[in-house]
């Protein structure tokens, strides 16, 4: 029985917190790796374009509400979320237009990119303030609990509860969706195919007639949806603030580091590592000490590795980490 | 316009700007010199860190965005030097809290010692793992005693250790100091990297310094700030109270009051000047040096002056320690301006960011363009509000009433940062050399 109680309090606040915000990361950390394939750069405006894609769908969403327009159990932002895709999407290719196109004609070393991008971070994080202020918006509006955690006291006799957020079973799903329909998508296509060939190598690609324009819109869309997705999931998971979306920008890095820049696959799996050790960092172990040690060993101390306010020390000690000991990350990106 | 001419063209539109602001009241001036002194003390300030970053990204072409970092540090100096001490959490947890922090430098220091002795392979990692993680605990078992023992006593006004209540003016070389510190650790695991990569671990280095400012109240007090900082200038009470300064004040047609908070101002104009100029003199001699001469030669070219014999990795740290030690004397003074240590006030926009822009909208590379950049971006970053609100009036007049007008009411606090934006951008695009190019 102390076996299963334990087992509960780890998928309830172990398990299922990470993976939720694992797979949100691993979007995210899948947009930064696309643009620094394709567009050879470490794009500082991530977590602007995140929060300005959330604030697009939240006032859809308001709109759809106000026509009492839902999909009954689920969140209204679902339905939003294309608008709001296609709104960053626009966005995005008009601030390469604008911004980016140049330095690329002009092949500028990648910190010019760089610098580039902090300039659109700042004005997209002046625009998303104006759109949305600076409050903390919530605009979950779906039933809350899946398995909601007295019911499943009652259920399984267990002292400790499991609850199952709506939210968190919607952003795995989502994510999974997401990833599958990408890899598809970059695997089997035309188009997909051309976006790995410009990867590997530029030169090559536009010998064989691959038009870079087109594979650079692509891969701005591509991105749009990724941000957008990461962004109102989390929304939709915690709440939407201008300046927490900001603040997402280093786990997301850490996270398409830690995988290996340019690879897909590392992407998702930093995301995954990056989320576990933060929260299993900063977690309280006290309480599954104690069911799983026999009684004489029960811990005095509250177990707790880190603090909760550490959590970006963690993040970022496992950058440095892998950066050190294994520039390309676990699968092998590009080297550093 | 020679190099002169354009040099003493800026510098006049800067003069002219604070002049404007302390005397002309219209548009989005003041016309009170307590403002126009308030903004050119910042802008001094700013300038420090602008020649910091200058030092790193002009020279060297190190990419740092852990400014932040390195001014809280500096902010943190001034606590610790200038604040008395706090006998009782002394006695009740310092030594304590000492003990447990060598113990995890000792842990650190032997986990690289394994490294270096054991030969590579699964043992080696093994054996720096079981000596860290062996380390921590330790190091948390002693440790944590003593910031519980300390953050209890009288937690309201102290509850921290206190600093060694030496004068505050020496907290700016211990602001260096300690910034140099922290830079030199951070420089030895990350400049190897490549640009962008160093960037994210800088900024990143920056968020957990604040981090531990935040969260480790027997430091500095946390999030629960430490007030009253000691102030290099005399007290205004004191002025106010002193006949012979009334009386001067009087001959200027100044109230007592309007004249202590002059004098006081002015005092700290005098001080920060006096640190930016020797500070701005010595990086001017540093560049025209051999050694700014074989800086430059590394960021142009790294693997031709590798060729030449020159120790790059040894040359990119020693910048990146002076560097960043300018931005915590910055730091420093920028706390002792401010009377109070607010570490959840570190925001990498501001202290980040935007002394980049600074640096590369006044000229990267150029010491006297980051000062004049500093001086006009910290100029508007403060005027930006006011425009943006004499814009969103104009912009209301039509559409009173709907949405837009609503929207652009709170408009011109978010002003800022957009305008910030388009400004290094259009800098970047049409005149990425600044406005005052390196020669």
């Amino acid at each position: 029985m102390d076996f299963l109680n334990a087992l509960v309090m780890l998928t309830n606040f172990v398990i299922i917190p990470a993976s939720v915000y694992g797979a949100q990361l691993a979007l995210g950390a899948l947009a930064i790796t696309l643009i620094y394939s394709i567009l050879r750069f470490s794009n500082f405006a991530h977590g602007d374009s995140m929060a300005f894609g959330t604030v697009v769908t939240i006032g859809v969403t308001a709109l759809f509400q106000s026509w009492g327009l839902h999909l009954g159990p689920l969140p209204t932002a679902l339905i939003a979320l294309p608008f709001g895709v296609i709104a960053t999407a626009l966005l995005m290719i008009g601030t390469d237009i604008a911004v980016y196109r140049f330095y690329r004609v002009k092949r500028a070393a990648p910190i010019v990119f760089v610098m580039a991008s902090m300039g659109v971070m700042f004005v997209m994080n002046g625009v998303v303030r104006f759109l949305a202020g600076t409050k903390d918006i919530s605009f979950d509006d779906g039933v809350r609990f899946v398995i909601k955690a007295a019911e499943f006291k009652k259920w399984s006799g267990l002292d400790q509860p499991l609850a199952l957020r709506s939210t968190s079973l919607i952003t795995l799903v989502v994510a999974v969706a997401v990833v599958a329909w990408l890899f598809w998508f970059l695997g089997k296509t035309r188009t997909g195919k051309s976006m790995r060939a410009f990867s590997d190598n530029e030169d090559l690609a536009l010998l064989s007639g691959i038009a870079p324009n087109r594979v650079v819109m692509v891969t701005w869309a591509i991105v749009a949806l990724l941000t957008t997705t990461a962004g109102v999931l989390y929304g939709l998971d915690k709440a939407y603030s201008p300046f927490t979306y900001f603040q997402l920008l280093l786990p997301t890095f850490a996270a398409a580091i830690v995988g290996g820049l340019g690879s897909p696959l590392g992407a998702i799996a930093g995301g995954f590592v990056v989320a576990f050790s933060e929260v299993v960092v900063t977690y309280v172990w006290k309480q599954v000490a104690a069911y799983l040690l026999p009684a004489a060993l029960e811990p005095t101390s509250l177990m707790q590795i880190m603090s909760t306010e550490y959590k970006v020390a963690v993040s970022f000690a496992i950058l440095v980490v892998v950066l050190l000991f294994k520039p390309t990350g676990l699968f092998k990106g590009q080297s550093v | 316009m020679t190099y002169q001419t354009r040099v003493l063209f800026y510098a006049a539109i800067v003069a002219l700007l604070f002049i404007v602001e302390g005397t002309v009241d219209a548009w989005i001036f003041s016309g009170s010199w307590d403002t126009s002194l308030a903004v050119l003390n910042m802008a001094l300030v700013s300038a420090i860190m602008a020649l910091g970053v200058n030092l790193q990204w002009g020279y060297a072409g190190l990419f740092n965005t852990g400014i932040m970092g390195f001014v809280a540090l500096g902010g943190l100096a001034v606590v610790l030097t200038s604040m008395p001490p706090v006998p009782d959490a002394w006695s009740a947890g310092g030594p304590r809290i000492l003990f447990g922090l060598a113990i995890g430098a000792a842990a650190v220091l032997l986990a690289i010692f394994v490294r270096g002795k054991l030969p590579a392979g699964r043992a080696r990692g093994l054996a720096t793992l079981a000596v860290l993680v062996g380390g921590f605990f330790l190091f948390r078992s002693i440790f944590d005693g003593g910031v519980a023992a300390v953050e209890a006593v009288n937690p309201s006004v102290t509850g921290y250790l206190g600093g060694l209540g030496l004068p505050v003016m020496m907290s700016w070389i211990v602001g260096g100091i300690f910034a140099a510190g922290a830079a030199w650790l951070i420089g030895k695991t990350t400049l190897g990297l490549r640009s962008d990569y160093l960037a994210i671990a800088t900024l990143g280095i920056a968020e957990i310094l604040v981090a531990v400012m935040k969260n480790e109240g027997w430091l500095a007090r946390g999030a629960n700030n430490v007030i009253g900082l000691p102030r290099p200038v005399p007290d205004p009470v004191m002025l106010q109270q002193d006949p012979a300064f009334v009386e001067q004040a009087a001959s200027f047609g100044l109230s007592a009051v309007e004249a202590s908070t002059l004098y006081i101002k002015l005092g700290y104009t005098l001080f920060f000047t006096i640190a930016l100029v020797v500070i701005l003199v010595l990086a001017q001699l540093a560049r025209h040096s051999p050694w700014g001469r074989m800086m430059r030669a590394i960021r142009d070219n790294e693997t031709a002056a590798r060729a030449m014999g020159k120790n790059v990795t040894r040359r990119h740290l020693q910048i990146f320690v002076i560097g960043s030690a300018v931005c915590g004397i910055a730091g420093a003074m920028m706390t002792t301006l401010d009377g109070q240590l607010v570490p959840t006030g570190y925001n990498p926009l501001r202290y980040t960011f935007l002394i980049w822009v600074m640096v590369i909208v006044g000229g990267s590379g150029n010491n006297i363009g980051s000062v004049l950049g500093a001086f006009l971006i910290w100029f508007f970053w403060i005027k930006v509000e006011s425009i943006g609100q004499w814009f969103s009036m104009l912009a209301q007049t039509g559409f009173a009433g709907t949405w837009f007008a609503d929207q652009m009411k709170e408009a011109g606090a978010h002003m800022r940062l957009f305008s910030m934006g388009i400004v290094l951008l259009l800098v970047l695009r049409f005149n990425p050399r600044g406005l005052l190019p390196e020669r």
